[in-house]
């Protein structure tokens, strides 16, 4: 709890100070205000702009909705960054992982017919079987061979995706009379059950379990570090794994496990992404959230709690920055841009001090991953 | 002497031949036809017959990886891997192309223009990385210069354009140096920090900015130039001397930086920072400068790889037009193990795939596209795990260091 509220703390300070640098971007990039020198307009876009941001990702039912919608991929994938970086390893991966997760959990969502809650956990299963196979790949090349899991795991993010648009257009998946690579539909029972689906005519509350999947699996993340035998052998090794393997423990089983559970999580976030958001898959079903899952794992520095608190500020950023996009003429990208400076104010704590006067301990910043070498 | 290690390393690089050989003898055997090159721009053209020529090559490999497993091929074996990795893309193409007329040297002529941003990247990543500070902030320095870049050469001429573009590419790595060594944040943290900035200040004010300004994004990019006397050189001279400015200044700083590195003081100080900083400190290198200066000029030469994009080619500026190429670059760096001509060659490698993965997709060969533009990276995939495997870093890489 008292990690909870400190990481709360760290992330709101931060949050503010990028904010501030996000409306010095916005007045300085308004080019006609500028012309004409009325800065009262460029200072109304960021009131107005800023507004729209806090009421697209908080405000009201539809707004809290988007956000846990946003929230579950991230915080899935997010997992599937820090678990390995838990382990000293660094996974770019998840983009692949995620596509394969999805691909897995689409099947069984359409081949499979049955009632809904045995077929749904069985596909989020079959998703995290499948992730985690891909995601394993990496895990035993390095395991085995010693090749980098940074080139690995790009290069099978690129086999992935032409895999994926491959399969869209076998008579197996892809949807009947189309020409496009998009897949057939989930039956009715496979889709995760909607969150607000208890209230009549309101079909714009998007939001679905799989965040309580996610949630889950933050619990076993934490479980497995804090709890288990393997979760500190884990860590062990991220930290020093010459000392770990002195010590008896078998790091490159470890390195294969790191990346199962990583794969496993990415799945699950395209199983989620595809039983909840869409109900089929397409090209774009990762999207940039395998990117966008390293800055989660970043902020939150790998600890479940970190992850949660980073993956929920994100997608609520996301869902504020579309809403801030269809209000007022800011493009929705100033968010990566909060979201990049977020992360460094985060690691930054003397920056962050210096600005606001705080005075806490500084965290002491450990290694990420285990430098380059094998 | 020769370990355990490397004697599992040759194993597989056998036991790669005869997998080549199956390849080749069972696949690419499979299309009658003749697949005939354009080895010039002026029409002269290589006719293979596809067929006898996977006979021949398949034949190769089995020799070649019978001799390899039998004793080892010893010193010349990477020059044989070499010629042996051209000969399997020969045979492939030829059963890809067979029936049809294929450009051999514009192919070739793309993959040296493409490989210029990835070189530059790695150059910079070797530069940061063997003075003992991790750059994973490569894929930003390379967008934020083609934006830079794209606009400052519409408003004002082309070599204004890489100047600004540089100096986009410093300011960033300044970022990185003051984070990473002075405040001492954690280096990946910071890198990729910048690269999200980057992706996010570009795209945002391509919108903002670009959008309803597009004077402000468009330009004439340069053209080819013909270097005398080496572009008469037939075949290699359309390849490597038909180029733009680009790759004439990637191939001297891989040649200027391969010297300075192994040859000069600063080389030997950069790379003493880079394995054991206290011992450079206890000599009297001042290793926090060092690391500063070589973040700097890292970030300018990655600055000028991203001015490729607008100034080099395209004449433009888009939203993330580098689409990974910075992470490429990254892999490259750990492909080459850190040496400037290996990422040169690892380089190499990527944008031929890239360049094969955008001339592929045209042709029918009843497998499907997909698999065909998968190849490039399966096969990187298979010389990563196979050939090259574990990469010695820098030893310091990644760590802070402490003046006491």
């Amino acid at each position: 709890m008292k990690e909870l509220i400190k990481s709360l703390r760290y992330t709101f300070l931060a949050l503010l100070a990028s904010l501030l640098v996000g409306a010095i971007i916005i007045v300085i990039t308004d080019i006609d205000a500028l012309k004409s020198g009325d800065f009262g307009k460029a200072f109304s876009t960021v009131l107005t702009a800023y507004k729209s941001l806090f009421e697209g990702s908080f405000w009201g039912l539809r707004s809290i909705s988007n956000t846990i919608t946003g929230t579950t991929p991230l915080l899935l994938s997010g997992l599937a960054v820090s678990v390995a970086f838990k382990a000293g390893l660094f996974n770019i991966g998840a983009t692949g992982q995620m596509l394969a997760g999805g691909m897995t959990a689409l099947w069984v969502g359409f081949t499979m017919t049955g009632p809904g809650w045995l077929q749904v956990p069985l596909a989020v299963i079959a998703g995290a079987i499948g992730g985690a196979i891909f995601g394993g790949i990496a895990g035993v090349l390095k395991a085995r061979t010693g090749a980098h899991e940074v080139i690995t795991t790009i290069m099978l993010n690129s086999i992935a995706s032409f895999l994926v648009l491959w399969l869209l257009k076998t008579t197996t998946f892809q949807r009947e009379g189309r020409p496009d690579p998009i897949s057939k539909e989930i039956a009715d029972e496979a889709h995760l059950p909607r969150l607000f689906g208890f209230m009549d005519g309101r079909s714009d509350l998007v939001a679905h379990a799989g965040f309580f999947v996610a949630l889950l699996a933050t619990y076993g993340f934490w479980y497995l570090l804090k709890r288990t035998t393997l979760g500190f052998e884990l860590r062990a090794t991220g930290l020093n794994s010459d000392a770990s393997k002195y010590a008896g423990m078998k790091s490159k089983s470890l390195m294969v496990v790191a990346m199962l559970l990583a794969g496993g999580f990415a799945g699950m976030a395209g199983a989620t992404e595809v039983l909840g958001t869409y109900g089929y898959a397409s090209t774009s079903l990762a999207g940039n959230i395998g990117f966008d899952a390293i800055a989660v794992a970043l902020l939150g520095q790998s600890s479940p709690i970190g992850t949660l608190v980073s993956a929920i500020l994100f997608g609520a950023l996301q869902a504020g920055g579309r809403s801030m996009q269809a209000n007022t003429d800011v493009p929705v990208d100033l968010i990566i841009v909060l979201r990049a400076l977020i992360v460094m104010f985060v690691a930054a704590p003397l920056l962050v001090k210096a600005m606001f006067r705080v005075k806490t301990q500084v965290a002491s910043q450990g290694q990420t991953f285990r430098g380059w070498g094998g | 002497m020769i370990s355990a290690e490397q004697k599992k390393r040759a194993r597989n690089v056998g036991y790669g031949y005869l997998g080549l050989a199956v390849i080749t003898l069972v696949i690419f055997s499979r299309r009658p036809g003749d697949a005939s090159f354009r080895l010039t721009e002026g029409g002269f053209s290589l006719t293979l017959p596809a067929q006898q020529f996977a006979y021949i090559f398949g034949i190769v490999f089995v020799g070649l990886g019978a001799a390899q497993l039998w004793r080892g091929l010893g010193k010349v074996s990477n020059i044989v891997l070499a010629l042996a990795t051209a000969m399997f893309v020969m045979s492939f193409l030829s059963w890809a192309t067979s029936g049809e007329s294929f450009s051999l040297v514009g192919m070739l002529q793309d993959t040296v223009s493409r490989s210029v941003p990835i070189t530059l990247g790695a150059l910079g990543g070797i530069l940061c990385e063997r003075s003992g500070v991790i750059n994973i902030a490569i894929e930003g320095m390379l967008l934020a210069g083609a934006f830079t870049g794209a606009v400052g050469a519409s408003l004002t001429n082309l070599w204004f354009g890489t100047i600004i573009a540089m100096l986009t590419g410093v300011l960033l790595a300044w970022i990185l140096a003051v984070f990473s060594i002075k405040y001492r944040v954690d280096q990946v943290i910071v890198g990729f920090a910048i690269n999200f900035f980057a992706l996010g200040i570009t795209s945002f004010l391509s919108f903002r900015v670009l959008v309803p300004n597009p004077d402000y994004n468009s330009l004439v990019p340069v053209m080819p130039i013909s270097v005398p006397l080496l572009s008469k050189i037939p075949f290699i001279g359309q390849i490597l001397f038909v180029q733009t400015i680009f790759v004439y200044f990637s191939f001297a700083a891989v040649a200027l930086l391969t010297w300075a590195m192994y040859r000069t003081r600063w080389g030997l100080r950069t790379r003493a920072a880079g394995e054991y900083p206290k011992a450079a400190g206890t000599l009297g290198v001042d290793v926090i400068k060092l690391r500063y200066r070589n973040l700097l000029i890292a970030g300018a030469v990655a600055g000028i790889g991203g001015a490729w994009w607008p100034i080099g080619t395209v004449g433009r500026f888009d939203q993330n037009i580098t689409g990974g190429r910075g992470f490429i670059a990254l892999a490259a760096v750990i492909f080459g193990r850190w040496h400037p001509v290996g990422a040169f060659s690892g380089a190499i490698v990527f944008a031929l795939a890239e360049a094969v993965r955008l001339k592929i997709g045209n042709f029918d060969t009843g497998i499907p596209s997909e698999f065909l533009l998968m190849a490039p990276y399966l096969v990187t995939l298979v010389v990563v795990a196979g050939f090259v495997g574990a990469s010695r870093s820098p030893k310091a890489a990644g760590q802070p260091y402490d003046e006491q």
